[in-house]
């Protein structure tokens, strides 16, 4: 090894433990704004919790054969008890195994229509953003017509037209919801390709391509993290809507807004069957709600101190 | 005229969505004893044998009519149909915008002024509760407390089955009582619409909450907030009126956004409450498929959007400077 | 003898609680502003210039800042020991500020008018005799106060909104703003940075002589060394949170005495010499993890053995030239 080789790797492996320590104090920071946050940290483990019990629901769940079409008419309508936490419905069913499978259904939800809209919604306002003219006016005008309906509506509107299931309306709401990414992500970086980095990339000779997934995407990276994790609680509401109003989940699937539209038809002497989906819904979208908002403080680069 | 644009892709994208309907509508119509022949008829009448865009132009010329065409649920007109649904669903609304400024706005605005103080922790909570539970779970969980467990509110409709309809003015109960001088009528519409626009409200609650604390507190840590106390302008002046008014801007611009969401919770909450509304009859539409019915209940609300969003625009170009000579130069 | 200042800052400590502790800002900073005197203070980005000033406006937030010990008296009280009514009284009429971004210092949603009524309408109910102005008084003194600053079109600037005005427009009218109620005391706070370099010019202008006809004393704080030396009479030079050094403009120009003065003074770039301006090695240091002693030593070429263990007092090296270094000291200053 001569003298030049050794300098070099030395200078290398300092470069490398400063961007480590650097990387690790940021990791600090991060998690001391995050954990200075009861809420958020609140937030973080109901999340990490229902996915955990969604997971593992036919092991954890007391009655798992009762997820599906099962019926014991001797047992149903039972208040909650110890051997039925949540009660029984109306054919005998567990109500508590019901929920954590349907957690399962829920959490599906969000990341089925996530998993197609964001990537959609993220290239567009990309393209959008990046190239802007005809092409910007075309793509962000289509946003426009998708939000001037409310959500629900527009799922609704879209789920009309064929027979109601659970994918369809997945499908429904992942149609609607590229829109919300698109606008996130053009607004990003219309502002980004104006900054020298993306500038100096375009004068070195960078195809499109690459400034668009190397220089842009990465910085919208907190931002789509944030809006992902506070969506995952919106398309579960929208969900639930959609199965409450009986064009989501179809029986004998357990999905929580179809447990709450037949248990509010035995309202009120049959409380326990709306009262606790509603509780498990209400549950696991605080949880992502708080996430993302302790996520929010914690990815953005506050003013401290002086 | 950038709004008629909307509207006019929502009517085509709409028009494509109802038109690919796997059902027949005018088998929907006449029933599933009706003959093959019968039912070629009524497309016929309906022009449903011509092509698409012919059939698009024939519908967007009826909407200048006033025609949005026949529904097959009731077989009336629908836009009879939802000049009789359309009043307790915009009253409903309105009634919910209410509750999101008064409750909203000055909780955001003392959470933000109050940073960290246990105001603002439950601010906090109201705000998270709001956006959390399912507009449906308020209705029904407001229903369980309040109508069967304290017996103090009623649990659907818009008037009590006793109560005589005042005169129909402006189609909203309300105000209609109140013009007939009909208190006990007042009173039992004002309960009945309690719960159903609190939990139509309750979104917009949490959002703009949020955001108005998160605009005071934007506005409060601004130069010319302490430009204003640095050149001796007392405290409570300056967060009554240097504060308010910029902080202002933020939630009022997404009022539109807010007004669009409790029109979509209108949709859960009206079927709860049995509200007999546009939206629990455009509900019924969508699940049996009428689609004049449904294009014409998307059209309204489309519109209403459109509309609700112009009425903003005014309003914030009025308080924010900004805008307004931005708009006239 | 107390008459003398207008302001006097002793050995005043700031901290500030942060994340990674106790972010140590101001450390024993002393320093005077004469009646009728101008001064500087001046020192690199994040040398603690506008934490000095908010301290002195009683503008800090407590917490997160501490004021672990300190005085700062003003015009012969204690600004730290005022109540919410006294500050208020002071502020505009005894002492006012220029900010540095006019951009910003004024409200974007209300009329430049309104603005300056309000002002000229809530000093008046601390003056001497407490009564209210009437309308046509207060648009009175708005003019007079617009026309001061040699504003154009003083009608149509009351009723523009800021937007509608240029940056140079919007400082005079901040500056109208910040000398409608005559304070005797005024903190300018970097009053050109924001602007472009002729317009800055021009404001630097008319801003000296405003407070040269009406005796105005200031607080000049900048990291514009050029800016100090044409309109102050006196320097401080601020570095991490401690004063280096103090003297009359003139003098330190011609003969800095710190370390970190000497090196300040060569970064600036000349126009007479032909030499590359020389930088100053290293970096402002972080607050939460302060050097000892001298928080100058790491970077000093000069540094002592004692410099890293003991503060150095401010020494008075000839009249009127305080340097707070130990280069200077004699037997038994360390102690």
């Amino acid at each position: 090894m001569t003298a030049d080789e050794s300098t070099f790797s030395s200078v290398g492996s300092e470069i490398t433990v400063t961007r480590w320590a650097s990387f690790k104090d940021q990791v600090g920071r991060s998690w001391y704004r995050f954990s200075r946050n009861p809420i958020s940290l609140a937030g973080g483990s109901m999340v990490l919790l229902v996915i955990v019990l969604a997971i593992l629901a036919p092991y954890v769940t007391p009655y798992p054969r009762h997820a599906g079409s099962f019926t014991d008419f001797l047992s149903a309508f039972q208040p909650p008890s110890q051997s039925h936490w949540f009660g029984t419905d109306e054919v005998g069913r567990d109500v508590f195994t019901r929920v954590i499978f349907g957690y399962r259904v829920s959490l599906m939800m969000a990341a089925v229509v996530l998993g197609i809209s964001v990537p959609f919604g993220i290239f567009l306002g990309l393209v959008a953003g990046y190239f802007g003219g005809w092409i910007e006016t075309i793509i962000m005008r289509v946003t426009d017509i998708f939000l001037a309906l409310p959500p629900l509506v527009m799922a609704l509107a879209i789920c009309s037209a064929f027979t109601p299931t659970i994918e369809k309306a997945m499908l429904a709401v992942a149609a609607i919801w590229w829109t919300w990414h698109c606008r996130l992500i053009n607004s990003i970086t219309r502002s980004i390709k104006t900054e020298e980095f993306v500038q100096a990339s375009q004068v070195i000779g960078s195809s499109h391509l690459r400034i668009l997934f190397k220089d842009i995407l990465p910085n919208c990276a907190s931002a789509i993290m944030v809006k992902i994790t506070l969506d995952a609680g919106f398309v579960i509401l929208v969900g639930a809507g959609l199965s409450f109003l009986g064009l989501g989940v179809q029986p004998p699937k357990p999905g929580l807004g179809t447990m709450i539209s037949y248990g509010s038809q035995h309202l009120p002497m049959k409380w326990w069957l709306t009262v606790f989906p509603s509780f498990a819904i209400f549950f696991l979208i605080l949880g992502f709600n708080l996430l993302g908002d302790g996520l929010r403080d914690m990815l953005d680069v506050e003013a401290e101190g002086v | 005229m950038y709004s008629i644009l909307v509207l006019v892709g929502l009517s085509v994208l709409i028009f494509i969505i109802a038109r690919i309907l796997p059902g027949d509508p005018a088998r929907l119509a006449l029933g599933p004893f009706a003959s093959q022949e019968m039912v070629a008829r009524l497309r016929h009448r309906m022009g449903m044998d011509q092509p698409l865009y012919l059939q698009y132009v024939a519908y967007v010329g009826g909407i200048f009519h006033g025609d949005l065409g026949l529904s097959f649920q009731t077989r009336r007109s629908v836009s009879l149909d939802i000049a009789h649904y359309l009043p307790a669903t915009f009253e409903l609304v309105l009634v919910a915008i209410i509750w999101v400024l008064i409750i909203g706005v000055p909780f955001g605005v003392l959470a933000g002024r109050y940073k960290d103080s246990w105001l603002d922790n439950i601010s906090r909570v109201v705000a998270f509760v709001g956006v959390a539970v399912p507009p449906f779970v308020v209705g029904l969980i407001g229903q369980l407390i309040f109508s069967y467990g304290l017996g103090i509110l009623p649990t659907t409709g818009r008037l009590s089955l006793l109560t005589p309809m005042p005169p129909a003015r402006t189609g909203l109960l309300i105000l209609d009582s109140l013009i007939a001088g009909n208190f006990s009528a007042f009173g039992d519409a004002l309960s009945h619409i309690l719960l159903p626009s609190l939990a139509i409200a309750m979104t917009g609650i949490g959002q703009i909450t949020r955001l108005t604390r998160g605009s005071v507190s934007d506005v409060l840590g601004k130069d010319y907030i302490e430009a204003a106390r640095a050149f001796g302008i007392p405290n409570r002046y300056v967060t009554f009126k240097y504060m308010l008014k910029p902080s202002f801007i933020p939630p009022l611009t997404i009022l539109g956004l807010t007004f669009a969401s409790e029109l979509g919770n209108a949709f859960l909450v009206e079927q709860v409450f049995s509200w007999p509304g546009m939206a629990k009859y455009g509900i019924q539409a969508i699940l049996r498929k009428d689609f004049n019915a449904v294009m014409g209940v998307i059209l309204i609300i489309g519109l209403a959007f459109v509309a609700v969003n112009f009425i903003v625009d005014v309003l914030a170009g009025y308080v924010d400077p900004r805008i307004r000579i931005q708009e006239e130069s | 003898m107390v008459d003398q200042y207008m302001l006097e800052i002793r050995d005043l400590y700031v901290y500030f609680r942060v994340y990674e502790g106790i972010s140590r800002v101001l450390d024993g900073v002393s320093l005077d502003v004469c009646k009728g005197e101008r001064v500087g203070l001046a020192g690199e980005t994040g040398c603690g210039k506008t934490v000095t000033m908010k301290t002195v406006m009683g503008a800090l937030r407590i917490p997160p800042a501490i004021i672990p010990k300190g005085e700062v008296i003003l015009d012969g009280q204690n600004v730290l020991k005022m109540s919410a009514k006294q500050l208020l009284q002071m502020k505009g009429t005894k002492v006012s500020m220029i900010f540095q971004d006019p951009m910003n210092a004024l409200n974007p949603v209300f009329a430049v008018g309104t603005q300056l009524f309000d002002v000229i309408r809530f000093s008046n109910r601390h003056t001497s005799n407490g009564g209210k102005l009437s309308k046509k008084e207060i648009l009175n003194r708005a003019i007079t106060a617009l026309d001061e600053v040699r504003l154009p079109d003083i009608k149509r600037i009351l009723n523009s909104y800021p937007l509608e005005l240029s940056g140079g427009m919007r400082q005079r009218v901040l500056i109208a703003m910040a000398l409608v109620n005559g304070p005797s005391f005024l903190i300018a706070d970097e009053p050109q940075t924001a602007l472009d370099v002729t317009i800055g010019a021009q404001i630097l202008d008319l801003l000296s002589e405003l407070v040269r006809t009406k005796g105005i004393s200031v607080l000049l704080i900048t990291h514009n060394l050029g800016v100090i030396q044409e309109t102050t009479e006196r320097v401080n030079i601020m570095y991490a949170g401690q004063v280096a050094e103090t003297a009359p403009t003139a003098l330190l120009f011609e003969n800095p005495k710190h370390p970190y003065s000497q090196g300040l003074l060569a970064s600036v770039p000349r126009l007479t010499g032909g030499e590359i301006a020389e930088g100053i090695r290293g970096m402002v240091p972080d607050y939460t993890a302060v050097p000892s002693g001298c928080r100058f030593h790491p970077r000093c070429d000069h540094a002592l053995p004692i410099c890293s263990q003991k503060k150095p007092p401010l020494l008075l090296v000839e009249p009127d030239h305080l340097v707070g270094c130990w280069l200077y000291a004699k037997e038994g200053d360390a102690e």
